[in-house]
Order: structure tokens, then C-alpha cells, then sequence
């Protein structure tokens, strides 16, 4: 199944959606993670995509972000075809979008200050003098301009995310996309990285894509949810449409029933031929 | 039997296709040494990590290894008179052979092991992924610098091995076996040549091991399987390889230089 959402070719650059995505397809070894998926990101918007663990989600991001290649399809990032650019012009436009991983991916020989002035450095040509100003700027919008000095391996999960999202933010990025940011963090941490989401979102004019499976904390915050599994969008539209879904997954997915359409039982052999009983044993 | 056939065809290819993979990387880490001249920072930092860490393990090793050849020389040479040839013997042991080649395998154990770990724990926490996402090369920033760093500091830990061997050779014949001091230092100077010892020997061996044994560390990295025995694997694989490689490139380089 594929969801497709209409793109108007003659909308205004404004009210295309940034990111498009026509007919993917990707498989790694034998096992499908995508058949023909079509998904649109709509420009300053938080669109998450949701689905049980393993579905491809994270995948889903390394192919917008160009580190991976489809096997078919398309992906385009603010009218680029992401896949078909040269090394030089994929860094030219990943300086416009920006990604939270899972761990935080710091850079465990830089200090706080240091992994956040790392994109400002490596890209720009300004002084140290505004490089500490713009920082600051940073780590206070995440609440850590105080843990500034600190290295990666004194930080809690929670510090290690807002400093990575502190980092992400540094070339005030067109997009940010946010691989599990919830899971892991306890509650207060988790309700300050919702905030600081929607926050960052409409304060600075970002497009984020949030990639969880965390559905309350998530659908608190999207405006426009995608749900996959097994290779292709089972569903999409607001929280609130998909809240009154009468699909049998999405309600299963949305309120965590152990059984459902997606089956407790891995794929396997019938129990008894697997635990070597007779026929009439098994019946018995 | 057909099976076995299969099997050895099947390791052969995935060599095959491994060594290619390494060579793009070469290749491409090649392309991005360019870069380093704009930032010689992060080249001369490796080169304090891998260069100037290694020294003292470099500098025991050496020395208790001349130390050795001065006392089993001694031992061998004394019986036919000749223990004037000792300085002979150990320079050109050490000038020729072990200083190049086991300053090569201690590195590959002390500093090439540690390279790959670091890459592939980078690589396992998507430090490099990261960098990638803020349009920052790796092969710029991570590889090549540690890659250059490497290549020369082996030569200068080869050159310290072999002079801190020829000390020890001195030190246990000179002071404590009583061979003569002139006639040690005398018999290595007019036996020990310029070009065809110290050049073909210890640097051209070294340059060579250094450009082998960084290249296999950065890569067994850069190729380790994101996971905790990935990387262990890919550590052992380091020091393992490079230990081969150099024993091969040290015969094939032995009998061009110095084979009849």
C-alpha cells in the first residue's frame, strides 16, 4: 500500500512540500525495508513517522540525508533529487538539513562547547569571539549553556540529546530530523525534548521529521503522522484522523495491544512439529 | 570435494573484493590529503598520539633487542676470535632487518590496533554518520590525518629503534663483555654504508611498513562491523594483517635490496 500525496507542480516554491518521496524501494540482502513508499514532508511542519521497531525507520532518514541510495524511486530535498548528486552538492545541501541521532553521536574527544562549535568551524570563517556568542546562543536555547565545559561521558542521556540538538541547530538548518529522540529518557526528560521540539520548530521555521515509536509523546507534538510497516505507509494523516482510524493495525500500533494484525508469534514452524511431537500427541 | 572447491572459490572472491574495497578506499583517502594543508592541526595531534605515545615501547624494545644481539653475537663470535666484528653484526642486524621490521610490528600492536578501535567505535556511536550529515568528510577530517601521521612517524620510530639497538649492542659488549670501544664503533662505521644500509634499510623499509601498516589500520576501522566484536575483530585483523604484510613486503624488499 502507498499513500500518496498529491503534488501540486504548479504551487507556489512555498507550499511544495520539502521533502518528496515517489515510489521507493530498498532492500538490504534479501529482506525488503521499503516497496514502492510515496510520503511528503510538508515544509515548517513536525511530520513523524511511526512504526514498530525494525521497520525501517531509521532507514528512512539515511535515504533523505543521501547516506544511503534506493534501489528505485525517488527522493528529493527542497526540489533536489537527494540520490543523484555529486559529493560536493549532497554536503552543500546537508548543510541545510540537520539530524539528531539516536545515541546523540557527540564527539567523545570534544567538550560540550567544542561539538557545538564543530559545524560552525569546520563551515564558516567567523571569529572565535562569535563563534562562543553563537554557542552560547545555542546551548541556552537548550538549557546546557551552564554544562558548556563538560565532556560527552559526564553527561546523562537526556543533556547528551539537548547538546546533540544544540549542535544540530548550530547552522540553523532548513530541516532537522530527529531519529528516536524520546526513547530511553525518562519522563521529565522526555517532556523537555517535546518541548524543546515544538519549540525549535516554530521559533526558528524548521521542517522537523521525527522518526519514533514512542505514539503519545510523538502525536503530542506532530502535526501529520506517517505509520509503517513492513515495507510501505499503512497509514497517514493528523493524530486526530488517525485516532479515529478504523483500521485494525493503526488501532493496534496507536494503543499498544500486545496482539493484532501484527502478530505476537515471529514467523515460525506449527509449535508442535517444532517441538518433534507425533500428530496425536500434539492433538492429544 | 566439489564443496571444498566452493568454499576456497568463495574466499578467494570475498579477498579479492575486500582488497578492491580497500584499494577505492586508498584511493579516495588519497584524494582527500589535500585537504591537510589547511589543517595541519589535526595531523600534527595524530602524530602526538601515534607518534610520540608509541615512544617509549619503541625505545625498550630497541634496547633490549640490541642488547640481545650484543650478548648472543659475543657469545657466537667469541669462539672464532672475532669479537671485533660485533658493532658489524649488530648495526647491520638492526639497520638492515629487526629495527625496521619489529618497530613495524610494535607499531601495528601500539598504535595501529588503536586506530582501528577508534574508527570503529566512531563508527559504531555514528560519530561518522554524523560528521557526514554536517556535510563534513571523514576521510578528510578522521582518515587522512591519522593516515599521514602515521606514515611518518614510523620511519622516525624505526630510526630511534635502531639507534637505541645499536646503544644496548654497545652496552652489553663495551661495558659489560669488554669488547673495545674504537674497535666497536670503528668496524660499524666502515661496514655500515650510507645508501645501501641506512637508506635501503632503515628508511626505505620503514616508509614503506608505514604506508602498509596505516593503511590497514584506517581501514579495518572505517570496514569494522558497527558492533563490539565487529570491532574486535577488526583490531585483531589489524595487528594480524599488518604483522603478514610486513613479513611479506620485508622479504620481497630484502632480496630487491640486498639479494644476490
Amino acid at each position: 500500500m502507498t499513500a500518496t500525496v498529491d503534488p501540486s507542480a504548479t504551487a507556489p516554491p512555498d507550499a511544495r512540500p520539502l521533502v518528496t518521496v515517489r515510489g521507493l524501494s530498498f532492500h538490504r540482502g534479501e529482506r525488503v525495508i521499503f516497496q514502492n513508499v510515496d510520503l511528503d514532508i510538508p515544509r515548517g511542519k513536525i511530520t513523524a513517522i511511526m512504526g514498530p521497531s525494525g521497520t525501517g525507520k531509521t532507514t528512512l532518514l539515511r535515504l533523505i540525508g543521501g547516506q544511503l541510495r534506493p534501489d528505485a524511486g525517488r527522493i528529493e530535498v527542497d526540489g533536489a533529487c537527494v540520490h543523484e548528486l555529486g559529493r560536493r552538492e549532497l554536503y552543500q545541501l546537508r548543510k541545510r538539513m540537520s539530524m539528531l541521532f539516536q545515541s546523540g553521536a557527540l564527539f567523545t574527544d570534544l567538550s560540550v562547547f567544542d561539538n557545538v562549535a564543530f559545524p560552525l568551524r569546520e563551515h564558516t570563517r567567523l571569529p572565535e569571539t562569535f563563534i562562543r556568542t553563537l554557542v552560547l546562543m545555542k546551548l541556552e536555547a537548550v538549557g546546557l549553556r551552564g554544562a558548556r565545559d563538560l565532556m560527552p561521558s559526564e553527561l546523562s542521556g537526556g543533556m547528551a540529546r539537548r547538546a546533540a540538538l544544540a549542535r544540530a541547530i548550530a547552522l540553523d538548518p532548513t530541516m532537522i530530523m530527529y531519529d528516536e529522540p524520546f526513547s530511553g529518557q525518562d519522563p521529565i526528560t522526555m517532556g523537555v525534548l517535546i518541548k524543546l521540539i515544538r519549540t525549535l520548530n516554530d521559533a526558528l521555521g524548521l521542517t522537523s521529521v521525527i522518526v519514533s515509536h514512542d505514539v503519545k509523546e510523538t502525536a503530542s507534538i506532530a502535526d501529520y503522522i506517517y505509520l509503517i510497516s513492513e515495507g510501505s505507509v499503512v497509514d497517514h494523516g493528523t493524530p486526530q484522523a488517525l485516532e479515529r482510524s478504523s483500521s485494525a493495525w493503526v488501532e493496534q500500533f496507536l494503543h499498544a495491544l500486545p496482539d493484532g494484525p501484527m502478530s505476537f508469534h515471529y514467523p515460525a514452524l506449527p509449535y508442535a512439529q517444532d517441538l518433534s511431537l507425533s500428530k496425536e500427541a500434539a492433538l492429544d | 570435494m566439489i564443496e571444498r572447491l566452493q568454499r576456497l572459490g568463495r574466499l578467494a572472491l570475498l579477498s579479492l573484493a575486500r582488497l578492491g574495497k580497500a584499494t577505492l578506499f586508498l584511493l579516495r583517502l588519497l584524494g582527500a590529503l589535500g585537504a591537510l594543508g589547511k589543517r595541519p592541526g589535526l595531523m600534527i595531534r595524530q602524530l602526538y598520539s601515534v607518534g610520540v605515545l608509541s615512544l617509549p615501547i619503541i625505545a625498550m624494545s630497541g634496547l633490549f633487542v640490541g642488547m640481545v644481539l650484543g650478548l648472543q653475537g659475543y657469545t657466537n663470535l667469541v669462539d672464532f676470535g672475532a669479537t671485533s666484528t660485533l658493532g658489524t653484526v649488530v648495526a647491520l642486524s638492526l639497520v638492515r632487518e629487526l629495527g625496521p621490521v619489529l618497530a613495524a610490528l610494535l607499531y601495528a600492536a601500539r598504535a595501529g590496533s588503536a586506530l582501528t578501535a577508534e574508527i570503529g567505535l566512531m563508527k559504531t556511536t555514528e560519530q561518522l554518520a554524523a560528521m557526514q550529515m554536517m556535510a563534513v568528510d571523514p576521510f578528510a577530517r578522521v582518515f587522512a590525518p591519522r593516515f599521514v601521521a602515521g606514515f611518518i612517524a614510523m620511519p622516525l620510530l624505526a630510526g630511534i629503534f635502531t639507534a637505541i639497538g645499536v646503544l644496548g649492542g654497545y652496552f652489553v659488549a663495551v661495558q659489560q663483555l669488554g669488547v673495545d670501544s674504537g674497535t666497536f664503533w670503528s668496524r660499524m662505521q666502515a661496514s655500515v654504508g650510507l645508501v645501501d644500509d641506512i637508506i635501503k634499510g632503515v628508511v626505505v623499509k620503514s616508509v614503506m611498513f608505514g604506508w602498509v601498516a596505516n593503511w590497514i589500520a584506517v581501514f579495518e576501522g572505517y570496514d569494522a562491523t558497527p558492533t563490539s566484536e565487529g570491532i574486535s575483530l577488526a583490531t585483531t585483523r589489524t595487528v594480524v594483517n599488518t604483522a603478514l604484510a610486513v613479513l611479506v613486503l620485508d622479504f620481497v624488499l630484502t632480496a630487491i635490496f640486498f639479494g644476490v
